[in-house]
């Protein structure tokens, strides 16, 4: 484990390494399961778990440049699984910025309390939605509403699923 | 050459990458969208899994809701509760089995029923991996003879078309999809008009004159007009009319389940089937066609 410093460079900040592999089979087992879990648990479909796989390392690695560039590989792969009516870029987009807002956020504060993490997931999940909608009717011309009660809803549920699935995700953590 | 702070390079790289991509989302919006590489590399990378999450998950979800869920009991009734899990479990095994056998005779029969028309059957083992489309993904592709634009349905209706076929898996857009789109007509006065999806679990039927009758429980069916879907399938009953300007609302609950679809059949060609309980094509009355409405287009 390594320091981050923040802006007076004080180092208080744990950077995590993981073990190898771990966020790439992560990462690919995120998006196996956002393709399969609806099929047996329909309602499963309001949760993103590529979203919560790039906010989670974001948030871990704390360094922006690996934080956008792993939103950016998992927003793509996300969008070449979501047939030919998702232009590849769409998630792309925005879990690049969300990658990038995890990980500098991350570097910033801590972000190991289970509360913090409820709360930054459910902020990055509305975030993320916005961004979709804002890529959708400035570059596709889409119509899409900007907010519902649904959004707000599905917001909590990620947060909250978050919380368990980081813990999990802390056991691949390197000591 | 100008240097770059070590506090900016990652604002920069963020700049570039998003431009990278805001370039990469006009190109596409440019160009008809044909098949791209990196869907056919990503689909074929992540299909095998998909067969074995898919299979993975229902063991997983049967012994979850059979057996681990139900160890929260007390001491003196953990024996029988054990032996009662293990009665339901195996109970659950076979209701499964049923199920499936049930699934597949209806399938089965439907195809012998309709023996002259060309059918072929597929497993669903995937959805989308996001939620901007509804679309299920099939363990048949280009090899067992799937093409883009084959119409899918289920014995009980109409469920998509074929948007992109690979070597050993497809992928289907769900009539439920925005984009999607079906030429129907009202089984009893033989109104047609084009019916699609909203994104929700209704679909709308477009371009009906609000002085045309139409009543809720009506069935729709297929037009044969968008040259995907043979006439005379199932696509759903009308739920929901209200009057529009110039056209009624229209909302249509699809026939197919579309929220649980486990088997389904691709059409290979447009020939058509005869429906249970329908009155054949030749003996119909002739179309009356909704006054405003536009041509079934192709999708």
């Amino acid at each position: 484990m390594n320091d981050a410093f923040d802006i007076r460079g004080e180092s208080h900040i744990e950077v995590h390494k993981f073990r190898a592999g771990a966020i790439i089979i992560a990462t690919l087992l995120a998006l196996v399961i956002q393709a399969s879990f609806p099929i047996h648990f329909a309602r499963a479909a309001v949760l993103d778990f590529p979203l919560l796989v790039t906010i989670y390392f974001g948030l871990s690695r704390r360094n922006p440049s690996t934080g956008l560039l792993l939103g950016m590989v998992v927003g793509l792969l996300q969008d070449s699984l979501s047939g030919p009516t998702v232009p590849l870029g769409l998630y792309g987009i925005a879990k690049t910025i969300i990658g990038y807002l995890a990980s500098s956020i991350g570097a910033r504060l801590d972000t190991e309390h289970p509360a913090a993490r409820f709360a930054l997931t459910s902020t990055f999940f509305v975030a993320h939605q916005g961004l979709i909608v804002v890529t959708r009717r400035i570059l596709l011309a889409q119509p899409e509403p900007w907010f519902n009660m649904h959004l707000i809803f599905a917001a909590l549920i990620n947060g909250l699923v978050a919380v368990f699935l980081f813990l999990l995700l802390d056991r691949l953590r390197r000591n | 050459m100008v240097a770059i702070p070590s506090r900016h390079k990652s604002l920069v790289l963020l700049a570039g990458v998003i431009v990278l991509q805001v370039l990469m989302l006009a190109v596409q919006i440019k160009r008809d969208s044909e098949g791209r590489l990196i869907r056919v590399w990503t689909v074929g990378a992540v299909s095998p899994f998909e067969r074995a999450g898919s299979s993975g998950f229902g063991w997983f979800r049967n012994a979850w809701r059979h057996y681990f869920a139900l160890q929260n009991t007390t001491k003196e009734n953990e024996q029988i509760r054990r032996e009662n899990d293990a009665l339901k479990l195996q109970v659950a095994q076979l209701q499964g089995k049923a199920a499936e056998a049930d699934r597949l005779a209806l399938l089965l029969n439907f195809r012998k029923s309709h023996s002259d028309v060309p059918m072929i059957t597929a497993r669903v083992i995937g959805t989308g991996a996001g939620t901007a489309s509804l679309m299920i993904q099939l363990d048949r592709g280009e090899r067992d003879g799937i093409h883009k634009n084959m119409g899918v349905i289920t014995p009980d209706g109409v469920v998509g078309k074929v948007v992109e076929a690979y070597p050993n898996a497809s992928q289907v857009l769900l009539l439920t999809d925005k984009e999607s789109g079906v030429g129907a007509m009202l089984a009893n006065s033989r109104i047609q008009s084009p019916v699609g999806g909203q994104g929700e679990p209704l679909l709308v039927m477009k371009y009906v004159p609000n002085d045309d009758d139409v009543n809720v429980g009506e069935r729709v069916i297929t037009s044969g007009m968008d040259r995907i879907f043979p006439r005379d399938l199932p696509v759903g009953t009308v739920a929901e009319i209200k009057p529009g300007n110039p056209f009624k609302q229209i909302r249509i609950k699809p026939s197919a389940n579309l929220e649980r679809l486990e088997e389904v059949l691709v059409l290979p060609s447009l020939r058509p089937l005869e429906t249970k309980g329908e009155e054949h094509p030749s003996n119909a009355q002739p179309a009356p066609i909704a006054s405003s409405s536009p041509p079934a287009v192709r999708r």
